[in-house]
Formats: structure tokens, sequence, C-alpha cells
């Protein structure tokens, strides 16, 4: 497959989404609603699952999957009190010492009036600042696309793991393409030279872990459970500043 | 008004070559004059520069160099560049890259879109960073990024504050992913230098958006900006874009961003000086006189 193959495959319609993912490889979801200061951002979930039997908070970015979906999740563009409403329930998991679980799949943070309004900058700035530092284990796993700063606001994690036919990347080929060569059917180009599939951000470290797809079937979601519960397994053995030390480590190196 | 308008030259790029003759060595005018974008009055160059390129008929805030900010803030002599050696290079084999940054260096006379340094501001040490508008639109890519992570690690090291100026079109897409992780890998820097409780002022300029608004530059105890900058995630275009209407007038502009919350003040870059130092003042910064300009900057490459 060509890079922009990927990039098509990565958006393609069916693909699990993040509820989808959460469905399968957690019990017990109970969803958290609101930021606390604004409202509750549909673009983005999280709550408190289990996995395995241990307790961990699981945020993730949900498109949808039908039209209507699509239009109440803003297309999983999350706005500003998505990502304070996801650092809210990451600083509940540090108290409470469980770890936490991301599921990334945007285009990106959402460019509108009210976004930018309520500090979407800012909400993303702090995401980040504060996910460097938080004390509990945090797995970000890319299942789809991984659409620049917004994708980033909830990724900054002791590990970032992709499925094989999502992206992440900086920009998206098209916007990429019509800023550089004023011309969106470059995107294909774009979509090569921006290294922005599993292998290529493997070979950059940006990821830590390629996870082949097996069409999504119920095999790939059992592997991907047990993975993720030896994970955390390993991760929640290491004190506190251990942990924030091999994380600020991780991004430190990728110069 | 008595202007001498025949004193008056609009100012013309200077693209003589190296040894070339210039044939209109005759006619060299004493001092350009700059036209105010925004008043349309015209201004001595001298006067510009004097006035710290602020128009001083309407206030209107011209764009500065990153070197020309440090220098304008950094008591006389009083700054010593740091990590100058880190360089960008094309990480991914970007087509045109290297034409882009060859060129960048040219116009901004700087190697990377951020200059870092350690300064004296009205005695008080610090270590301060410019992004400089003539460098690719001060996008951040690896060097930039690893730049400013220094700065933060330098500072906290030796126990200063630090004063970053932000200015930045966003991430530099040249360097796709690798450019995205320095937004982490800066707050990472920012975050440990805050944790030591030391003090970081953020000055945010015309323009300050994308990845950089989306990290270091949001991300300071005091945040501060220039009168009428662009500050934002997305920019105009992309929002315009993507609601298709017109935003209104001074959307994303510092006075609005103040009146929604996301802003301590506006500070006309004249009182630029004065307010840092008298925040340095506020927070037991300490004053020294006769203290070193660092030159060892090695034990932290």
């Amino acid at each position: 497959m060509t890079a922009y193959e990927i990039v098509m495959k990565s958006r393609e319609k069916g693909r699990p989404t993040a509820l989808k993912y959460i469905e399968k490889i957690t019990e017990n979801f109970f969803e958290l609603h609101g930021d606390r200061k604004f409202g509750d951002d549909k673009s983005i979930v999280g709550g408190i699952a289990e996995i395995n039997g241990r307790p961990v908070t699981v945020i993730g970015i949900e498109k949808g999957e039908t039209t209507n979906e699509k239009v109440y999740r803003n297309f999983g563009q999350p706005r500003p009190e998505g990502y304070r409403k996801a650092l809210r329930l990451m600083k509940q998991a540090e108290k409470f010492r469980r770890p936490v679980l991301c599921f990334v799949d945007t285009p990106g943070a959402y460019p509108g009036i009210d976004a930018e309004e309520r500090g979407q900058a800012e909400a993303i700035a702090v995401s980040i600042r504060d996910m460097m530092g938080l004390k509990t284990p945090i797995l970000a796993v890319v299942i789809g696309e991984g659409g620049s700063g917004g994708a980033l606001g909830i990724a900054v994690a002791d590990e970032v793991w992709i499925t094989e036919t999502a992206t992440y990347s900086v920009i998206s080929p098209e916007a990429c393409a019509s800023i550089l060569w004023k011309n969106k059917d470059k995107a294909k180009d774009a979509a090569q030279h921006l290294k922005l599939t599993a292998a290529d951000l493997k070979e950059l470290k940006a990821v830590d872990r390629v996870i082949a797809e097996e069409d999504f079937g119920d095999e790939f979601f059992e592997k991907l459970k047990n993975d993720i519960s030896s994970f955390f397994d390993g991760k929640s053995k290491l004190d506190a500043d251990e942990l924030t030390k091999q994380r600020y480590d991780r991004f430190r190196n990728i110069k | 008004m008595g202007f001498d308008l025949r004193k008056f030259f609009f100012r013309k790029p200077n693209i003589a070559l190296e040894g070339q003759e210039d044939g209109n060595s005759a006619f060299v005018p004493e001092q350009a004059a700059i036209k105010c974008d925004k008043c349309k009055t015209l201004i001595l160059s001298d006067d510009l520069t004097a006035n710290g390129k602020v128009c001083a008929k309407c206030g209107h805030h011209f764009k500065m160099g990153a070197r020309e900010r440090l220098k304008y803030i950094s008591d006389e002599g009083e700054f010593t560049e740091l990590f100058a050696d880190v360089v960008g290079e094309n990480r991914l084999g970007f087509p045109e890259y290297e034409d882009k940054l060859a060129k960048a260096r040219e116009s901004s006379g700087e190697s990377e879109a951020v200059v870092c340094g350690e300064i004296k501001i009205g005695g008080y040490k610090a270590v301060a960073f410019a992004m400089d508008a003539k460098f690719m639109m001060g996008s951040m890519g690896g060097a930039a990024g690893e730049r400013i992570t220094r700065a933060f690690e330098y500072a906290a090291e030796k126990g200063l504050p630090v004063i970053g100026f932000a200015l930045s079109g966003g991430a530099r897409m040249q360097e796709g992913i690798i450019s995205l992780m320095q937004m982490a890998k800066t707050s990472g820097a920012v975050l440990k230098h805050g944790e030591k409780g030391l003090l970081y002022v953020s000055v945010l300029t015309d323009p300050t958006t994308g990845g950089v608004s989306a990290s270091f530059a949001f991300e300071a105890d005091i945040i501060l900006a220039e009168p009428d900058a662009l500050i934002g995630f997305a920019g105009p275009r992309v929002i315009e874009q993507t609601i298709r209407q017109k935003l209104p007038a001074g959307f994303q502009r510092a006075e609005f961003l103040l009146q929604k919350g996301f802003l301590d003040a506006i500070v006309d870059r004249r009182r630029l000086k004065e307010t840092l130092v008298d925040i340095l003042k506020k927070h037991g910064v300490e004053k020294s006189e006769s203290a070193q300009p660092a030159t060892d900057t090695e034990e932290l490459a």
C-alpha cells in the first residue's frame, strides 16, 4: 500500500472507532462526563473501566460510525472542553493510582470560532504539559487518524502504539499539499514525504509498537487487551518519579 | 506638519550582490522612511527603531527580529547567545526543504527560527528566547524545539527564570512527526523548570498559532501579549474554510483573548522591559550586578 492508500484506510468507514475498542477491550465501562468548567465535549469520551480485573481510566476520541453519530461527535474533532475533560479524568486516575489508556482517532482539534474563544491552544498545551508529569502509567494507542496537536493532546504517554494502517502526522497530506504546492491533488506526494505511516513512525521513534490489525477480528482485540494488560503490569511496578523520568526521556530524545 | 518630504525615501530591499557595482551610489538616501501598516504615517527608520519599532502616532507594533527583541529587553551588552550550534537538517528528506532552510537563513540572518540567550534585564539574570518571523514564519522543527528545550533545562540547572517571546505559524511540516513531537518535548522542559519553583513568563507576539501556541507559549506562569497580536490554535483562514464565513473583526487578536480570559495582560512593547523587570522583582529573582554570563554551555549538550 502507498502512504496515501494507508491514509485513506485510516479514515475508512467501518473501521473500529474508540467506543468499539472500549467495548471490546474493557469491562464495566462507566462513562464520566464534563470538564466541570464549560460543558461536555462529545468528541472525547472518558470513564472508568476494568481490564482483566484492573481498574483503568479510559479516554478516547470518538468519530462515530453512522452519519448521525459523526455529526453528534463532531467527526472526532474535539473542542477545548474535551481536552479539559480528558485531563480532569487523568488527574483523577493519578489520585487513585489507576493507569490511563487513551485511544487516538481524530482529523485534528476543531478549528472553529467557539473552540478558539474557549482557548483551544491553551487546553491542548496544558494537557500536553500535565500529561508529561502525570504520576500514573499512560498508554496511547493510535487507532485511525493521529491528527496533529489534536491527537498529541491526549497522546503524551509512556508508550505510543499504533495499528498498522493508522497514521500520525503533523498535518493532513491534503493541507500540506495545499499550503506548500497550492495543489490538493499533490496530497499523495505529501503523504509519502510526511512519513506518517506506522512503519515510518516506528523508524522515527515517534511510536513504540506497531499492532497487526488482523481485519479487526476478535483475536485482534483479545491480543491487544492482553498486551495492554501486561504493559500496565510492567509500568505499575515503577515508582512515580522513575515513570515520569522515563516518559520525559522518551520525548526528550526526539530531535 | 513641517516635514521635508524630500528627506523621505521608501525603503528598498537591499539586494545588491557582493562585488556588484552599485549604479545608484550617488543617490543613497540618508535614512529610509517606512510607512506604518496601520495609520499610513511615514516614519523615519531611526525614529522607528528608537521607539521599539512602534508607530509613535497610532501605536502599531511592527515585527521585530528575534535577536533585535532580545537585545531590546537586555541591559546594554548583556546578551550571550546559547545553543547557536543546534541547527536543523532535512531529517525526512522532504522535497525543497534544504532550499527553504537556506533562504530562511539568508533572509533572517539566523541559523534557526529561535534565538536563545542568557541575558541581564534590569540587573536580573534570566534565560530568554525569541522566535523570528523571517525564518520560515517562526515554525518549530527539531532544532528550534531542541533549542527551546535546552533553554529551559539550562535555566533549571542555573536556577534562572525564563522569558520567552513566542512567534510562530506553527509546526514545521517539512519535519513531519519530528516537529509535532517538539510540542511534547518543549512542554516537558517547561514542566521540569516549573517544578523547581522557577518563573516562566511568555510574551505572545504577532502571530502565535499552531503547535507553538498549543505548547510552551501557553504554559507559562504569566502570559503577556503585544497589542493586536494574532493568537490562536487554528489560523484564521483554516477557520474561515471550515465554517464558510468571514470571521468577526478583532477575532483571535490579543484584546479578544484578554477579554476571554486567556492572557494576564497586554503590554505595549515600549513598557515591556520595565514590566518584565517588575515581574522578576515580584518573584524574588536574584539580582546580580557582577554575575558572569555563562560561557560553558557544553555541559548540557
